[in-house]
């Protein structure tokens, strides 16, 4: 089982970026769980939501303490939040920001991915919403789940034109993280 | 066919498949988006029924109780400070036999304000004369709701019923759900028709005046009557299962009971987790096992017993306090093995409440403090777990 972690601000869109890799995971074949920690909402305010791939059906209804892998959608959280915490050592943390990993000084023995999603968000959606970027770059880093069944998830939710953005801002992303 | 779906999404469908007449409903806090999937529903044209927004739970229950005497299959839910809202109304149900069913999305009870998940607000209303099963994942909770009706409905049981399920951890995931088919759920839950309905042409009285000459006699015969639901859950279950292919046990069910010498008696969404810990314990040695609890009104005295007379100790987990003595489900437990010849010791966790996470970590610290049971005796009967010292 692959244990994820979200870390943005409320009104960033982590939880659908969690469901969206639960409905891209179960398009693979695989069994999904993903939830939000529950809390007063608020914009702005550090938010998590979590995310769980297996092979077989999830039982487990705990949050994640030991992800595999975080995803962290705004680089100031680095400042408020441990996004690395209990990150385990061979898993992977990827980063929106503009900045290299090496100058972000992360206390995490895991591999730390950067990119840079806001760019990437600005020049094909025209907005600065990077929760759909960001799986692009989780596919690409992770090879956790494939590209094509992203692309599916994103069509159950955007549809039309801000679908086929979605689908270009996903690329983009993919392909800076792979190369 | 299998999907990845919000919980709520999941049980609104479910409903959808059981065709109710009548859903009455409060839709603002506390509640979820299962009454919110099902007003679209009705608006969409994808089921048929009266859809009824009220000012408060109180209210929606009410409506409910009209609807329901006049013969009309009726759907409600509520969660944590709703629930409470109603619970006069739970008793007027119960007492004039009408097979209501509610899903009630397990919150804690304010105050301190919560809206988190714990178990306070259904074990609270565990005497008011209706059906209570647990849910341990969304699946669970779809396909009870069918179940709920039939067995709700049936002319010897004429009890209402809470699906109870836990909110947040189960309300607000999502994971793939198979849905449920609406003609097969049409044959395994026939229309409801009643033997007694409010009739302008044939008047009768429900919720009657009754003296002391007669109250006993209604209170009798609601407490047969969950006798007899016992009986029928289990033979919905079997049907259930038959005609879907989804089974969980009846009133309860077991997880790696055999040669188990601590057993876990815990009931609810936390199941999941508990065997995932008890999965480690067991690779690590650890003789542990659990019995999880579907049925908590009607209470399985007899199954209870059968599973746990083999274990050295027996700990309960459960998301509530009976504030004043122990918790809900562990003095029921013990009450159930007090006139029987197992003396097996049993303590109580009372864990997870206002929303306190429950994961691995815990199970195992329980069950380490359960194991010591064996070498020191009973030390505290009810513990409250992981109460953090430096608050206090």
């Amino acid at each position: 089982m692959k244990e994820i972690r979200f870390h943005c601000r409320g009104g960033q869109g982590a939880v659908t970026a969690a469901e969206l890799i639960a409905i891209a995971a179960f398009e693979d074949k695989k069994y999904s769980q993903a939830f939000p920690a529950f809390g007063v909402e608020r914009r702005g305010a550090p938010v998590m939501a979590f995310a769980r791939i297996s092979g077989e059906p999830i039982r487990i209804r705990s949050q994640v303490y030991e992800p595999d892998y975080v995803i962290v959608q705004d680089v100031t959280l680095l400042e408020v939040v441990d996004v690395a915490s209990g990150l385990k050592p061979e898993g992977k943390i990827i980063i929106n920001t503009d900045r290299e990993a090496k100058d972000l000084s992360l206390k995490t023995k895991a591999q730390v991915v950067t990119i840079d999603a806001t760019r990437i968000a600005l020049e094909t959606l025209g907005r600065p919403i990077v929760n759909t970027t960001m799986l692009g770059a989780f596919c690409g880093a992770t090879g956790e789940i494939s590209l094509d069944s992203i692309d599916k998830a994103i069509l159950t939710r955007f549809s039309g034109s801000l679908g086929e953005k979605n689908l270009a801002a996903i690329k983009t992303a993919y392909e800076g993280v792979s190369s | 066919m299998m999907k990845v779906v919000e919980g709520s999404y999941g049980i609104a469908d479910a409903v959808r498949c059981c065709s109710p007449d009548v859903i009455s409903v409060y839709p603002i806090t506390p509640q979820t988006h299962i009454v919110e999937h099902l007003s679209e529903f009705v608006a969409n044209g994808m089921l048929d029924c009266e859809y009824i927004n009220v000012e408060s739970e109180h209210s929606s229950l009410s409506s409910l109780v009209g609807a329901s005497a006049a013969g009309a299959r009726t759907y409600t839910s509520t969660t944590s400070q709703g629930l409470a809202l109603m619970f006069e109304v739970l008793f007027n149900v119960s007492g004039m036999r009408l097979p209501i069913v509610m899903t009630t999305v397990n919150r804690a009870l304010s105050a301190p304000l919560s809206i988190w998940n714990d178990q306070q607000d259904t074990m609270a209303a565990r005497e008011a004369g209706w059906i209570q099963i647990y849910a341990e994942n969304v699946q669970e909770a779809m396909d009870l709701t069918p179940q709920l009706f039939k067995i709700s409905e049936d002319p010897e049981v004429l009890t209402p019923s809470m699906v109870c399920m836990d909110g947040f951890i189960l309300t607000h995931v999502y994971e793939p759900v198979k849905f449920l088919d609406i003609e097969k759920v049409k044959e395994f839950l026939p229309p409801y028709r009643p033997e007694y309905v409010l009739d302008p042409k044939d008047p009768k009285t429900f919720g009657a005046f009754a003296d002391p000459s007669w109250f006993t006699e209604f209170r009798y015969q609601q407490y047969q009557a969950m006798v007899k639901a016992a009986k029928k859950i289990e033979k919905v279950s079997k049907e259930f299962e038959e005609v879907f292919g989804r089974g969980y046990g009846g009133l309860i069910d077991t997880y790696s009971m055999d040669d188990a010498e601590v057993a876990l008696v815990t009931m609810g969404s936390v199941v999941g987790t508990a065997k995932e810990a008890i999965d480690t314990l067991r690779s690590e040695g650890v003789k542990v096992g659990l019995v999880k609890i579907r049925s908590y009104r009607p209470f399985p005295e007899e199954e209870l017993k059968r599973a746990l007379q083999d274990a050295s100790v027996i700990a309960t987990v459960e998301k509530d306090l009976s504030i004043g003595y122990e918790s809900a489900l562990l003095t029921d437990l013990k009450g159930a093995f007090y006139n029987s010849p197992i003396r097996t010791p049993i303590v109580g966790f009372a864990a997870g409440l206002g929303g306190r996470d429950i994961g691995v970590k815990q199970i195992r610290k329980i069950v380490e403090k359960a194991s010591r049971v064996k070498e020191t005796g009973i030390e505290a009967e009810l513990e409250i777990f992981d109460v953090k010292q430096e608050c206090l």
